[in-house]
């Protein structure tokens, strides 16, 4: 699945004089704003213990963050879990749920697996500590995806970012130029035909692979094309594969796949496909901003060859989708005044120091001030990252990320139950991917009723638009 | 227990039988209760555990744990995923069982027939498979069979080929192997501890009237195995339907091909901690429980009247 540990990668850039400047210009948020008579003040002079899960190697027991922020607070004791992985924490924090006991008091949480967490009134809202007043810090993709409603109707801010995922279109240019793409695909169409000349180079190159068993990729084109696939309100959920431009696309995508034009036996964060991103045979890959880090790592053999483009769309305008990236959430069954100990946790890591730092550490940001940042754009200062500039062939890739976290589509929401049904995609979209005959429509239409059926279960009113 | 109680009463006048049954001797108890108490907890509460789960189901919605009575089993007889997992594991019980059987009773019968040479080391080698970790052996088999870097990927790259065990076509088969490999010793040692029982004499009783090592095996062995294949074969018939751990551990190497309903278990697996659908997941469990047993008794039935008929 795509949301794996492999995306943790990290550069490891900061140093202990970066962590320091980072310190000195550090003016952290007080509280008062926006108080609520609810929110229990933070004491400087109380000790307080925070158990935080997390799997992100920035804000791990020993990463510089952690180190800062004990500085910063010494009266809050930080005691992190390495969770390992999303999934796995996923199982962790459902079963404690239910359980009730052994709940973490701070746990990191993908996006698109907020709703499903934030609906059972699990998590705390934390409007009352002031988070209400940070919108115009955030990127519209990041700040869009803490905004939850829980079941009883109470509408809030459920977590704060850690990282974001504007997408981009990653494409190795030594391939391009040598199969006659001399720009980028701008558009669906255009992507097509640069697959058509990128497997003439010969049978094992590929514009891209898809093999079908990850959901966090369709879902974040239906964002991009159709962003109402799935509408949330409250009980009452629809879910609408039907959007024309996202159909436009599965055709195109259909296409692809039938004419082998993209690899579908190629299965994303194996060491096959880091490989073929490696020497060339893959040729790009449509994904979030977090990725040139691991392509750092995994892929070394490409360096010089890769460029970022904006995503491909249906009629060439910019519009953009976010994919993958966490937040981290206070639970609500933490007593009130270690929710604001946690709260200030989560400010360091989201809009303090530790944001910088983990930016740093190759982190992709959801601050707006830091995607603005010439020194981020370019690369230089405290942002310097001489590996991925080469990497990139110089080119100022940050810059072209920044610009695309701008064009993400606004009213997107993942289902309440998301983590459950992407476990159900590889059993019903998978179909469409392994010569069984089914089309990608039919099958994403399976995949809607296995939604449909699964929220009915849980006590949705599922509709489905066909 | 309570039956000689009751016979020992219905062998004496009515008035000792009061007489007994206020003096009625618990000491049995204390030889059986330590057990009775752990084969309660065990094996009976965990069953009932299941039951009783399999009739509610979580609400996410709500946060809450309703009755839903049977549904969960009405449902789970129009679920897609299950059966085609029931049908998978199905193919390899009809195909990679009888194969799995018939290598190790070749081995068997070649280990007895006393002509080889090193049969201690032959045999202990056959069985080495079985003690290794089913978790380590999947994932030692997984890296033979990858296609960028194991075996296989040295085997095409030498012949031009391009096999792929993690192929939709080919996956089942690629299983079948490891769990032949894994089981094969396991099997050959029943057969072959069985083939040591048989008395010398109608060895010698064989040898004197002429009969050839074929003759031997088919009148002699062969008969005499037939206790153990119908063991072995159950044994199979369980270790089949509940295969898990093989499949799973493949699944990060082909998560296209390996799906989360690949096995029954598989399936059981996910609906219970990725899906939270526990109450479902039981119902599965106890589904697929029924049908193991139903099918291990018509295989034991079918094995005893086969003997009957013999005899």
């Amino acid at each position: 699945m795509g949301f794996n540990t492999s995306r943790r990668g990290f550069l490891g850039v900061a140093t202990a004089g970066l962590a320091a400047a980072a310190l000195a210009g550090c003016s952290s948020n007080n509280t008062s704003s926006g108080s609520s008579a609810s929110a229990a003040a933070f004491d400087a002079n109380k000790s307080y213990t925070l158990n935080v899960w997390a799997w992100e190697p920035t804000i791990q027991k020993d990463s510089e963050v952690t180190k800062a922020f004990t500085k910063q607070y010494p009266n809050i004791t930080l005691n992190i879990t390495n969770t390992g992985g999303a999934s796995d924490e996923y199982t962790s924090l459902s079963n404690a749920l239910q359980a009730g006991t052994g709940l973490p008091d701070v746990a990191q949480i993908e996006y698109y697996a907020l709703p499903q967490y934030s609906i059972g009134s699990n998590l705390a809202d934390l409007t009352p500590f002031g988070a209400g007043d940070l919108q115009s810090k955030y990127t519209t993709g990041t700040w869009n995806s803490i905004h939850q409603t829980t079941n009883k109707g109470a509408k809030g801010i459920f977590a704060l970012p850690v990282d974001s995922g504007p997408m981009a279109l990653f494409y190795n240019k030594a391939t391009f130029d040598r199969a006659g793409v001399t720009t980028p695909p701008k558009t669906w169409d255009e992507f097509y035909d640069a697959a058509v000349k990128i497997h003439a180079l010969g049978g094992n190159y590929y514009i891209t692979s898809d093999s079908g068993n990850d959901a966090g990729f369709l879902t974040s084109i239906m964002w991009q094309l159709s962003p109402g696939a799935f509408k949330v309100d409250g009980q009452k959920v629809t879910v609408d594969f039907t959007g024309a431009d996202f159909q436009k696309f599965v055709t195109i995508w259909q296409k692809l796949i039938s004419e082998k034009l993209i690899s579908t036996s190629i299965t994303g964060w194996s060491d096959e496909w880091f490989k073929g991103l490696g020497d060339g045979t893959l040729a790009s890959l449509p994904t979030g901003a977090w990725m040139p880090a691991n392509l750092l790592k995994s892929s070394p053999a490409a360096s010089g060859n890769f460029r970022v483009a904006a995503m491909p769309s249906i009629d060439g305008s910019a519009k953009n989708a976010e994919n993958g990236g966490s937040s981290l959430a206070v639970l609500a069954k933490t007593a009130a005044d270690t929710q604001a100990a946690a709260y200030k946790y989560l400010e360091f890591v989201s809009n303090g120091p530790g944001a910088t730092l983990r930016v740093q550490a190759g982190n992709f940001p959801s601050l707006e001030a830091t995607l603005e940042d010439p020194n981020f754009q370019a690369s230089t200062g405290d942002f310097a990252a001489p590996d991925l500039l080469k990497y990139f062939g110089n080119q100022e890739y940050n810059k072209q990320l920044a610009a695309g976290a701008k064009n993400v589509n606004s009213g997107w929401s993942y289902l309440p139950f998301q983590v459950a049904v992407n476990s159900k995609f590889a059993d019903t979209v998978g179909k469409a991917y392994n010569n069984s005959g089914t089309t990608l429509k039919d099958a994403l239409s399976a995949w809607g009723d296995a939604i449909v059926s699964y929220g009915n279960d849980q006590g949705y009113q599922v509709t489905k638009k066909s | 227990m309570t039956t000689i109680v009751g016979a020992t009463a219905g062998a004496t006048p009515p008035a000792t039988a009061v007489a007994n049954r206020h003096k009625r001797d618990w000491r049995g108890w204390g030889f059986v209760g330590p057990f009775v108490a752990v084969f309660l907890f065990v094996f009976i509460a965990p069953l009932i555990y299941a039951l009783v789960s399999s009739l509610f189901s979580y609400r996410a919605f709500f946060g809450t744990t309703e009755f839903v009575g049977l549904s969960n089993y009405t449902k789970l007889f129009g679920d897609q995923l299950f059966w085609s997992g029931l049908g998978r594991v199905a193919l390899v019980l009809l195909i990679q069982v009888p194969i799995m059987l018939g290598i190790a009773l070749v081995i068997a019968l070649a280990i007895d027939s006393g002509r080889l040479h090193g049969s201690g080391l032959f045999r202990i080698s056959v069985f080495l498979p079985y003690l290794i970790p089913t978790v380590v052996a999947a994932l030692m088999w997984g890296f033979l069979y990858g296609t960028n870097y194991g075996l296989v990927s040295q085997i095409n790259s030498a012949l031009g080929t391009h096999i792929n065990p993690f192929a939709q076509q080919w996956i089942l088969v690629s299983i079948g192997n490891v769990m032949t490999w894994t089981y094969v010793g396991y099997n050959m040692l029943i057969f072959y501890s069985s083939l040591r029982s048989i008395n010398a004499s109608l060895y010698e009783a064989a040898l004197i009237d002429g009969a050839s090592e074929w003759q031997i095996i088919k009148a002699i062995k062969l008969p005499h195995l037939r206790g153990s294949l119908a063991i072995t074969t159950i044994f199979s018939i369980i270790g089949t339907f509940q295969l898990f751990n093989e499949p799973s551990i493949m699944q990060k190497m082909a998560p296209a091909v390996i799906t989360n309903s690949f096995t029954p278990n598989m399936y059981a697996y996910n609906l219970s901690f990725s899906s939270g659908q526990q109450g479902y997941a039981a119902a599965l469990a106890i589904v697929m429980g029924l049908i193991t047993v139903i099918v291990a008794y018509a295989v034991q039935l079918r094995g005893l009247s086969l003997d009957e008929g013999k005899k």
